[in-house]
């Protein structure tokens, strides 16, 4: 089956955007709602909420693109998405007075069955297994 | 809220997570049987939400009223969306797309459950 141009088509790549979209709602909500009615308990924390949900919303985004520059957009997204939640969910056992509330990535995602761990992974395998084509790369406009 | 009735929420939406896993390792594609679940699944969650309101609007008040509703109306567009998203098309990780969908109720419901056992009347 031919794929479109400048989108995934394979099903691999529809589960990874589905769950994706979904943490980019979740976070983007939660998020919202930590910095508008509570910003002063936690400060650190619901920025952090808010910097999650962008990059979900820019992973989300860039992994449903297949462009060479919305790929290295989405590597960079998941990337820097492994390393947060590596480093706030150690920063979250470490110093817990930082982080009275739970955010998408303390403890590692504790509070989201760990997907916020599982995700980048998952989306780095994707990336690295579906390279971009090479004719992609003269295709006007991608 | 009417505990019972979330109980039942979720474990149906988990039941339509383990058959679109079913569905999706089999191969089979998806089913009326299967679509007429998820719609099964909507009208119980229209109920709760309906229920919800009532119960607020009786006095009820869980920690976070916003947060409690907009779980309540949110819930609701989940199983739409992973429904269109998955049988626009035939694959076995798109089937994947409405479990995925279904985990999600469950664990919103989970949440609304939780948030009302905070609440105070």
């Amino acid at each position: 089956m031919a794929e479109a141009p400048g989108s995934r088509a394979t099903g691999g790549a529809r589960l990874l955007v589905a769950v994706y979209a979904l943490f980019a709602v979740a976070a983007t909500s939660r998020a919202a709602v930590q910095i508008a009615t509570k910003f002063d308990e936690a400060p650190l924390a619901y920025l952090l909420s808010a910097l999650a949900a962008a990059v979900y919303v820019v992973a989300t985004v860039a992994i449903s693109r297949r462009t060479p520059a919305w790929h290295r957009v989405a590597l960079a997204a998941c990337t820097f998405e492994l390393l947060g939640v590596l480093a706030v969910g150690t920063l979250s056992l470490f110093d817990a007075a930082a982080f009275p509330d739970a955010t998408v990535w303390s403890v590692f995602g504790r509070g989201y069955l760990f997907v916020p761990l599982v995700l980048p992974v998952a989306g780095l395998v994707y990336l690295r297994r579906h390279p971009v084509p090479d004719h992609a790369l003269r295709e006007p406009g991608a | 809220m009417n505990t019972a009735l979330s109980v039942v929420v979720a474990g149906l939406s988990l039941a339509l997570a383990a058959w679109t896993v079913v569905v999706a390792v089999a191969g089979s594609g998806i089913r009326n049987s299967l679509l007429a679940g998820l719609l099964a699944l909507e009208g119980l969650l229209l109920v709760q939400l309906v229920v919800g309101v009532v119960l607020v609007a009786g006095g009820q008040r869980p920690p976070s009223t916003v947060t409690f509703f907009a779980y309540l109306v949110g819930v609701l567009v989940v199983l739409p969306v992973g429904t269109l998203w998955s049988v626009a098309e035939k694959s076995r990780p798109s089937t994947l797309v409405l479990t995925v969908a279904c985990v999600a109720v469950a664990v919103m419901t989970a949440r609304l459950l939780q948030m009302w056992a905070d609440a105070r009347g």
